[in-house]
C-alpha cells in the first residue's frame, strides 16, 4: 500500500516537473526571441509531431504522463501517433489517423468556445 | 520623411522603445512559467488517476483528460482569470492544452461584437487553426512515411 502512494506521489513529481521544464524552455525562448504565444504554440506542436515520428517522445509519455501530454507538444504526439497507428491498417488510416486521434480536443475547444462566447462578455484588458 | 531618413527615425525610436521598457526578469519569468507549468500538467495527472479509477484507459482516458482540462481553460478564459494568469506565468499558461483552449476562447468571446458568424465563429481560429493545419499536414505527413516503411 504504501508502496503504491509512493509511486503515485513519484508520478506526480515527474509530470510536475516534465511539464514544468517544457513550459520553461517555452519561456525562455519567448525572453530571447521574443516570439509571439501562436508561434511558440505552433512550432512547440510540431517538434511534438517531429520527436514521436522518431520514436523519441512515447518513452517521455509513459515516464511522465500528464507532463508529456498535456503541453501542446501532447497534442502532436497525439496527431503523431494517429498516423502511426493509422499506417499499420493502411494509406487512407495513416491519412485520416492525425485528425482522428485530435478529434476530442478539437471538438471540444470548438464546442466550449461556442458556449462560454455566448455566455460572457468580452472585458477590457487590464495590465 | 524618405529613405535614410525614415530609416533613422525608425531606428531611433526602437532605441527610446527598449530604454523605456522594463528590463525582462529572466529567472524570474522563467521559475514562474515551470511552477505553473508543472501545477497545469499535476492536475492533468490528478485527472487521469481520477478517470482511470472510473473505469477509463488508454486513448479514451487521453481524450477524457485533454477535454476536462480544454473545459477549464475556456471556462477561466471566459472568466477572465486566465488572462490575469497569464500575465504571471507566461508560457507556463501559454504551452498547457488550457493555453490551446484560451487561444481558441479568446477571440471567440472578443470578437463577438462582430456578430456570431463572422465574428465568433470566423475568429475562432486566428491561433488555433495554424495549429491544426500545421499539426494535420506534418501528421499526414508522418503517416503516409510510415506507410512507405
Amino acid at each position: 500500500m504504501t508502496a503504491e502512494i509512493v509511486a503515485i506521489l513519484l508520478m506526480y513529481i515527474k509530470a510536475f516537473a516534465v511539464g514544468g521544464a517544457i513550459c520553461m524552455t517555452a519561456q525562455i525562448i519567448i525572453n530571447f526571441t521574443s516570439l509571439t504565444s501562436g508561434k511558440i504554440l505552433v512550432y512547440f506542436m510540431l517538434a511534438g509531431v517531429a520527436l514521436t515520428a522518431l520514436g523519441l517522445y512515447q518513452p517521455l509519455v509513459e515516464f511522465a504522463g500528464a507532463g508529456a501530454t498535456v503541453p501542446i507538444c501532447g497534442f502532436g504526439y497525439l496527431l503523431a501517433n494517429g498516423a502511426i497507428k493509422g499506417a499499420e491498417k493502411g494509406l487512407f488510416y495513416a491519412v485520416s489517423g492525425p485528425l482522428t486521434a485530435a478529434s476530442a480536443g478539437v471538438t471540444a475547444a470548438v464546442v466550449f468556445s461556442l458556449i462560454m462566447a455566448l455566455l460572457f462578455h468580452s472585458r477590457p484588458k487590464r495590465n | 520623411m524618405t529613405g535614410r531618413n525614415a530609416q533613422n527615425c525608425n531606428e531611433n525610436y526602437l532605441k527610446y522603445v527598449s530604454a523605456l521598457a522594463p528590463p525582462t526578469k529572466h529567472f524570474k519569468n522563467c521559475l514562474s512559467a515551470f511552477a505553473v507549468g508543472g501545477l497545469i500538467c499535476s492536475v492533468g495527472q490528478f485527472f487521469r488517476y481520477m478517470l482511470g479509477y472510473a473505469g477509463l484507459s488508454g486513448d479514451e482516458l487521453a481524450g477524457a483528460v485533454s477535454v476536462i482540462l480544454i473545459f477549464f481553460g475556456c471556462l477561466l478564459t471566459g472568466l477572465g482569470v486566465y488572462d490575469r494568469i497569464g500575465r504571471y506565468a507566461g508560457a507556463g499558461s501559454i504551452v498547457p492544452i488550457t493555453g490551446f483552449a484560451n487561444s481558441v476562447t479568446s477571440p471567440a468571446i472578443e470578437f463577438r461584437t462582430e456578430g456570431y458568424i463572422y465574428g465568433t465563429a470566423a475568429k475562432m481560429f486566428t491561433v488555433a487553426g495554424a495549429i491544426i493545419v500545421y499539426g494535420v499536414f506534418s501528421g499526414v505527413l508522418v503517416g503516409i512515411v510510415y506507410c512507405l516503411l
